[in-house]
């Protein structure tokens, strides 16, 4: 049986057109690997017929696990939080109609950030999800059930939703690939909105070759979502060997500042081995990168306090006692419904919207946001790709970073800047690490950042490093995979 | 004191009457069961995402182009963010800084703006108080929910309220015309606000303006910009101030009140909607919008000032209402040898008269009378055929039967005395039996020629020429 959940999706798809292997049997011994999480990983799991409305009579590719963001019809649907306890939506998210319309089975509902705002995963408000490489250090987040299943042995691939690094950041503390395609290539219709204008869906997986396939499976316009357009083509699964003649730019604005000695060393070797591969690398700048998170935690609590508005209690989700009006009703509802980091963000968004302060928060941010796209765009008229540490460090302590919320922000140093450009950018696994302060070591992730919509040359790049990388280790226990 | 001044500024609301909601694919509908017509998107789900309803776009390009506005070439929405349970997502979708239409003109007024958005849904607050304050609970309706609006804003133009609610009307008809709204102000699907201020006769400088709601006619329209005018005239005029708040207009009482502050606007915290793209109208769109411009009130009502001389207010009449106009045309169209005022005035006058009478019929167009008909009436009466009086007795059968207005005049035996002698035989016998009379007339009091011209009438059922009648008494007595 470990055997069977050994092959990765694509393998395990080829095995399926071969005849070789049954897909409906493959798909049940996972929802047996599903039923063993210890991780705190699902929110939900299909143990069998138990959602008739996105059941797959004849499945043909690897069951999937789905962030518990994705609305799907019958199937409890949370976003991680309490004042959507027990919502079952009346639709399905285009994302996931998508992956039952290829013959995907749902495995399952993965553990999340409340509303997609965190990067540990601790944000949940049904507790923290467990890394599968150190039970007492977080996966990463907000995508951090997602990228525990995978890397656990719980399922064989998944989406997220990245918002400012909720795919990236999580795969590469948990040892595995994240992809954030380009905004709009895939529909937002059914994701539950955290911020609009950079939330997008993507795949986390074993390798960039099932990041592939699980991005043709999902890309495409759809006429529910005006900003989605699709790709320019469908994907075609990477089969570059070598870097030759590809530019790597290393944007010294971001990588000159302080993060773990030993996250740097793993990126310099992953450097030397891009070069090894017949890469070249450049330093490239970006010179306003680096206020990125500056600009990011301003325009998506902005986004994010209008979007959360609608959980007030009266049409679906929890609802308080209350002896009062309808504003006490919401109010109560809102109190005891959201979590802190998620009363957080919705007062920084409201402050920065409100009249008088709008030009200086979120005017001023808009205005960043543009900087930075441009400068990308300057940086790729030299460079293939801009390449960073996904991570400023490895994967943390659980409490390690709660009581410091900004310390948390940093997290998405690396990331945040591709979202706000709305760009490509994958997290591959690029090595392993030992922690600041010792211990066992843990995967560290490479950043690869392509132009809008050049997610097949960046697919392909990121199959040649990977390759060249080698990287083999599994958490201990885990034989899936 | 000088004289205050009115100024008064209009904001329209108009349903459009597209087949679907504005961002999502539900029905519209009036009147139906309550929230029938719901989807996870109108409802506000979590995940869903708005889609804009072409169709509301093309309404909205027609609306541009018949108030003469300038369209941009990428407008975009926004989100005007409030609590309130009628905005299931917590806030409206309209557009903001740049509107889908600029500035334009109807009439003598100028637009300020049009823009998209939607409608909230209906509140229904059980209790006395008829509003949320005070209310024992309240159910929330999402039919509406979603519908497409179009608000219209105009420049500070107007000068009265007479003024106001008679140009809300050209602009009622203009919308109707352009059929993309029912324009129904009792349905809602017309909502007319007042902004409303007073100044110093000739000044330049713009009063603190209230907002007037809650007017859904044109006489509460009227009569609440009226009571408001009175209250800012006697505030200012005690000394006081106008504080800028929001009014509900009773109609029941006509009374003003202010809308508590919780119902206000605070700070809608405005920001460009990321869930949508602009909306870029293409040239072929524009012109489609241009093209299908019927011609408007405004337009016909010039014509007929300038091509058949009527005068300013019959042609405007004529020219409200597009089926009236249409008849008018196709009667005068018929009557060849009479003057289009001729004709202006019967359908105005005497035709509008007998279809008020009717009651239930209410246009021309619905009545048995056909244009030709008509025509072939004004002519008979043109012609001394019959008498005017006659004239008016043939109209109420058409009206109502409809046919041949020479065949009725024969039926009814209304056809003009035409014999001279027989005419005579009548006035003199009038003459004798109204001694007193012919005596006063003879002495020079022309006004008591009434009596004999009535006895005359009466016995020939109306069917002689007043005209011909007076000149056979003066003859007969010598006066």
């Amino acid at each position: 049986m470990s055997e069977l959940l050994a092959l990765t999706a694509l393998e395990a798809h080829r095995a399926m057109v071969a005849g070789e292997l049954d897909a409906s049997e493959y798909a049940d011994a996972w929802r047996g690997a599903a039923a063993g999480d210890e991780l705190n990983a699902y929110l939900w799991r299909d143990e069998g017929g138990d959602a008739p409305a996105i059941a797959v009579e004849r499945p043909s590719i690897a069951p999937v696990a789905v962030k518990d963001i994705f609305c799907t019809e019958g199937v409890p649907t949370t976003a991680g939080s309490r004042i959507l306890e027990g919502y079952e939506p009346p639709y399905t998210a285009t994302a996931v109609r998508k992956l039952l319309e290829a013959g995907a089975p749902i495995l399952g509902k993965t553990n999340m950030d409340e509303f997609a705002m965190g990067s540990s995963n601790e944000n949940s408000a049904y507790g923290a999800v467990l890394n599968p490489w150190d039970r007492e250090r977080v996966p990463g987040g907000s995508s951090g059930g997602s990228a525990a299943v995978v890397a656990g042995g719980l399922a064989p691939w998944a989406i997220g939703t990245d918002t400012g690094g909720s795919i990236r950041q999580p795969a590469a503390l948990c040892g595995i690939v994240g992809l954030k395609p380009t905004y709009g290539a895939i529909s937002r219709y059914g994701m539950i909105a955290f911020a609009s204008s950079l939330d997008q869906c993507g795949p986390l997986t074993r390798d960039v070759s099932d990041a592939a396939l699980l991005l043709a499976i999902l890309q495409g316009g759809d006429r529910c979502d005006s900003t989605s357009v699709g790709l320019p083509k469908a994907p075609s699964l990477p089969d570059r060997e070598d870097l030759a003649g590809l530019r790597f730019g290393v944007p010294g604005d971001l990588t000159s500042h302080a993060f773990d000695p030993g996250v740097r060393a793993v990126f310099e070797s992953t450097l030397e081995k891009i070069e090894s591969l017949g890469g070249e690398i450049d330093t490239v700048a970006l010179p306003h990168a680096e206020h990125g998170i500056s600009a990011y935690y301003v325009i998506a609590p902005a986004e994010a306090s209008s979007n959360l508005a609608r959980y007030d209690g009266v049409r679906y989700g929890t609802r308080a006692e209350s002896s009062g009006d309808v504003i006490e009703m919401y109010e109560r509802t809102r109190a005891q419904g959201f979590g802190a980091e998620v009363k957080r963000r919705i007062m920084l968004g409201t402050y920065a919207l409100s009249s008088g302060y709008y030009e200086a928060y979120y005017g001023q941010a808009q205005k960043v946001r543009t900087k930075i796209a441009g400068d990308f765009e300057n940086a790729f008229d030299q460079v293939d790709f801009v390449v960073t540490p996904t991570s400023p460090s490895v994967a943390f302590k659980l409490g390690e970073k709660t009581a410091d919320p900004l310390a948390m922000y940093l997290n998405d140093f690396f990331t945040v800047p591709m979202s706000l450009a709305g760009i490509p950018a994958i997290s591959i696994p690029a090595g392993l690490a030992e922690p600041e302060g010792g211990g066992p070591k843990l995967p560290v992730g490479f950043q690869i950042a392509a132009p809008a919509f050049a997610e097949q040359k960046l697919l392909n790049a990121a199959y040649a490093l990977e390759q060249g990388i080698g990287f083999d280790a599994r958490p201990e226990g885990v034989s899936n995979g | 004191m000088a004289e205050l001044e009115a100024v008064i500024g209009l904001e329209i609301h108009v349903q459009l009457a597209t087949r679907t909601k504005m961002f999502c694919g539900c029905e519209l509908s009036f009147g139906d069961e309550p929230n029938v017509h719901t989807c996870p998107v109108c409802l506000a789900h979590p995940g869903v995402l708005p889609v804009v309803n072409e169709q509301a776009v093309r309404f909205a390009l027609r609306i541009a182009a018949a108030l003469e506005c300038k369209v941009a070439p990428r407008s975009i929405f926004h989100r005007k963010n409030y609590f309130y349970p009628d905005s299931p997502k917590a806030y409206q979708i309209s557009q903001y800084d740049i509107p889908i239409a600029g500035a334009g003109r109807l009439g003598d007024v100028r637009i300020h703006r049009a823009h998209l958005e939607e409608d909230a849904a209906k509140m229904i607050h059980v209790g006395e108080s008829g509003r949320i304050h005070g209310s024992g609970a309240s159910l929330v309706d999402f039919n509406r929910g979603g519908t497409p609006l179009v608000e219209i804003v105009t420049e500070p133009d107007l000068r009265s309220a007479a003024e106001a609610a008679s140009w809300a009307r050209l602009l009622r008809e203009t919308v109707r015309q352009l059929g993309v709204s029912d324009v129904n102000m009792e349905e809602g699907s017309l909502r007319v606000d007042g902004n409303i201020s007073v100044r110093l006769a000739g000044s330049e400088e713009l009063g603190t303006k209230t907002e007037l709601k809650n007017m859904n006619s044109f006489r509460f329209l009227e009569r609440g910009i009226e009571a408001e005018l009175a209250r800012q005239r006697e505030l200012i005029e005690a000394g006081g101030k106008v504080e800028q708040e929001t009014l509900h207009f009773h109609p029941e009482d006509g009374s003003l009140h202010p809308l508590r502050s919780k119902e206000e606007a605070h700070d809608y915290r405005y920001f460009p909607e990321p869930d949508l793209v602009p909306i870029a109208p293409t040239e072929a769109m524009l012109r489609e919008a241009r093209e299908s411009l019927p011609e408007l009130p405004a337009a016909r009502a010039e014509r007929y000032r300038e091509q058949l001389g009527l005068p300013e207010d019959v042609a405007a009449l004529l020219a409200a209402d597009p089926e009236t106009a249409f008849f008018f045309e196709r009667v005068n169209g018929e009557a060849d040898d009479i003057e289009p005022r001729v004709v202006a005035n019967w359908v105005t006058g005497e035709l509008a008269a007998v279809l008020r009478q009717g009651g239930k019929v209410a246009n021309a167009s619905d009545s048995k009378v056909e244009p030709e008909s008509l025509a072939a009436l004004i002519a008979m009466v043109h012609e001394k055929k019959i008498s005017h009086s006659s004239g008016k007795a043939v109209l109420v059968a058409l009206v109502l039967e409809g046919g041949d207005p020479a065949a009725i005049v024969e039926r009814e035996g209304l056809a003009q005395i035409s014999d001279s002698g027989e005419l005579e035989s009548i006035v003199a016998a009038a003459v004798e039996a109204n001694p007193e009379a012919a005596e006063q007339i003879r002495a020079g009091n022309d006004k008591a020629i009434g009596a004999i011209v009535g006895a005359v009438m009466k016995e020939t059922k109306g069917r002689a020429d007043g005209g011909e009648v007076n000149r056979l008494i003066r003859e007969q007595l010598g006066a």
